[in-house]
């Protein structure tokens, strides 16, 4: 199988990743490589088998509701790109009307 | 008195509190000692102005229990230690071996740090690791490739290489690394040092940036088990702000005590034993096998037979949490950003500019396997193959108590080796991966040496939450061998 430069366009879209020509060529092999060996999983009869998303034994973890003061807003807005008045600052996500 | 950095954990813990050395003097030796191997790229940011107020902090500590030792003090008081720069540490930029976070400085620190601070460690500094901690021999670090200390052409393993080169080269007599397909196991191994993954659910996750959530684990690298030890007992137990830390009883350790192996099971499994495997590292393996049946332990052949299908389970499986995980690296609230016209800009071109290769070949795999019409053929699929090596483990430790095999199927490869196969890096981590998707815990330690003169590891593997199996039997070695002595020609 060999994943054409649509399909690896439209991972990449799906993931929010520009890529170059020249990267995209590169995806397109590679990730063919590994989704080929994957195949192999293919032919495993799991029939019956549950899927594990977490090795730990199920169980909910609870905790008392109970406020607790969380970290500053300037603290956590100091890391920000662009910020304004404690809010990130963006350029516009809505065409003009 | 040796030299500083020639001393143990324990000697190191041992001098700081007689007094014949300070924390401040301990500290500046190995800040002058990293200072003089920058060349080996073992770290991404050095903190020396906090290292030497945390040592002078110890310092007063120390002194003041001198004049009246009455109470405990802080277990690791004064003890300097490296971190892995996936780990947030207050107030420290956290890079992730990335540059989407070049500029990250987190306000608030791992709590697996925090317990570490809090029994008085001093950090050093943050760690080489390849970007997001995916990679195998630190080679996709955006920050350039460690260097093996044993062999400056060879690579130190990966994720956690600079950690474990950082411990090989005399650098930190400790450092955290995080293992989350082998990571901390397979840089020990190519270092010639010790390294834990503990078991998932055993040290809380809170802080450390997350790669793969249902796989990742936060271990030591050390020169023994001995040295590893005291700093895992602090790091584990539960925490409230992770959910899957478990709330269960962290077991003494009793490493002052000769160990005794009469009696223990131990298995050896005949798929990590294939051909392709380096035959000085098989080698060397089944005598270290040996020594463990002339302690007394009774070997036994077992079969973990659904090992062959973890390097497509977990490539499977980690790029897909991956995916879900890397999705809030978009330039908008911290790091740095690659400015555009539109908001959907930023998101595309600061994610494809700022994160390498490697991660954005992460990232597609994870996307593809969990997008519409392929999530039951790879995700799905992969999730109940993952059920088949758990249940392979559990019938294993049925008739064993610990398993123990090679680290990898070969010793360092050279930098450069393996760069342009991705896929051919991916099947390096064969015998590592199984630990992580059955969610065991995995102790590496060195076993011999190849003719090149290269490390060679093994690893033990044990039952959930038996971690005290695994220390204890690694010490039974240590004790009865020296490879954990050697060190790399200090160059």
């Amino acid at each position: 199988m060999r994943l054409t430069i649509a399909e690896v366009e439209h991972i990449a879209e799906l993931a929010r990743l520009e890529l170059t020509a020249e990267e995209k060529e590169h995806y397109a092999e590679q990730l063919s490589a590994v989704l080929d060996y994957a195949v192999r999983l293919q032919s495993l009869d799991t029939r019956g088998i549950p899927p594990t998303a977490s090795v730990l034994p199920a169980r909910s973890a609870l905790r008392p509701d109970v406020a607790r003061p969380g970290l500053p807003v300037e603290v956590l807005m100091a890391g920000a790109p662009d910020a304004e008045a404690n809010q990130f600052r963006v350029p516009p996500v809505l065409d003009e009307p | 008195m040796t030299d500083l950095f020639d001393l143990s954990v324990l000697e190191t813990l041992q001098a700081l509190r007689q007094g014949q050395a300070s924390s401040r003097e301990l500290t500046q030796a190995y800040l002058t000692r990293i200072d003089g191997r920058q060349a080996l790229n073992a770290f991404i940011t050095l903190t020396p102005e906090k290292a030497l107020t945390q040592a002078d902090a110890a310092d007063r500590r120390l002194a003041a229990w001198r004049r009246s030792p009455d109470g405990e003090l802080p277990a690791l008081l004064g003890l300097p230690m490296a971190i892995k720069d996936v780990l947030c540490v207050e107030g420290v930029r956290c890079t992730c071996g990335s540059r989407i976070l070049e500029t990250f400085v987190p306000p608030f620190s791992a709590t697996a740090v925090e317990r570490l601070l809090a029994a008085g460690i001093v950090i050093l500094g943050k760690t080489n690791t390849d970007e997001y901690a995916m990679g195998s021999s630190t080679e996709n670090s955006a920050y350039g490739v460690t260097h093996n200390p044993w062999n400056w052409e060879h690579v130190p393993g990966g994720s956690s290489g600079g950690s474990a080169a950082a411990v090989a080269a005399r650098l930190a007599p400790a450092s955290l690394g995080t293992d989350t397909g082998g990571s901390v196991r397979q840089p020990a191994s190519f270092c010639g040092v010790t390294g834990i993954k503990p078991t998932y659910g055993r040290v809380s996750r809170y802080g450390l940036v997350a790669y793969g959530s249902s796989l990742d684990s936060i271990g030591v690298l050390a020169h023994s088990a001995a040295d590893a030890a005291p700093i895992f007992q602090i790091m584990a137990g539960p925490d409230p702000l992770d959910a899957t830390s478990m709330d269960l009883p962290v077991p003494a350790l009793n490493l002052d005590r000769p160990a005794d192996l009469k009696g223990l099971r131990v298995g050896v499994p005949q798929e990590y034993f294939i051909a392709g495997i380096q035959p000085e590292v098989e080698a060397a393996v089944r005598q270290a096998i040996q020594v463990y049946a002339d302690l007394g332990a009774e070997i036994k052949t077992i079969s973990l037979p659904y090992t062959d299908y973890a390097v497509p389970v977990y490539y499977i499986i980690a790029p897909a949490e991956a995916s879900a995980n890397l999705a809030r690296f978009d330039g908008v609230r911290y790091g740095p950003r690659v400015s555009g016209e539109a908001m959907w800009d930023i998101f595309y071109q600061t994610r494809g500019q700022k994160f390498g290769s490697e991660v954005k070949r992460r990232i597609m795999l994870g996307t593809y396997a969990l997008s519409a019409g392929y999530y039951d053929a790879y995700y799905g699929q992969a999730q109940k193959a993952r059920t088949l090596i758990k249940r392979d483990f559990e019938a294993a430790f049925e008739q064993v108590d610990v398993i123990a095999a090679p680290v990898a199927p070969t010793t360092a490869f050279k930098i450069g080796d393996h760069t342009g196969d991705p896929l051919a890096m991916y099947l390096e981590d064969v015998f590592t991966l199984p630990a992580n998707l059955a969610g065991v815990p995995g102790l590496a330690f060195p076993v011999g040496f190849d003719t090149q003169g290269l490390p060679i590891g093994m690893q033990l593997m044990g039952p959930h939450f038996r971690e005290d199996l695994l220390f204890q039997a690694a010490h039974a070695y240590q004790q009865a061998t020296d490879w954990h002595t050697r060190r790399p020609a200090d160059n």
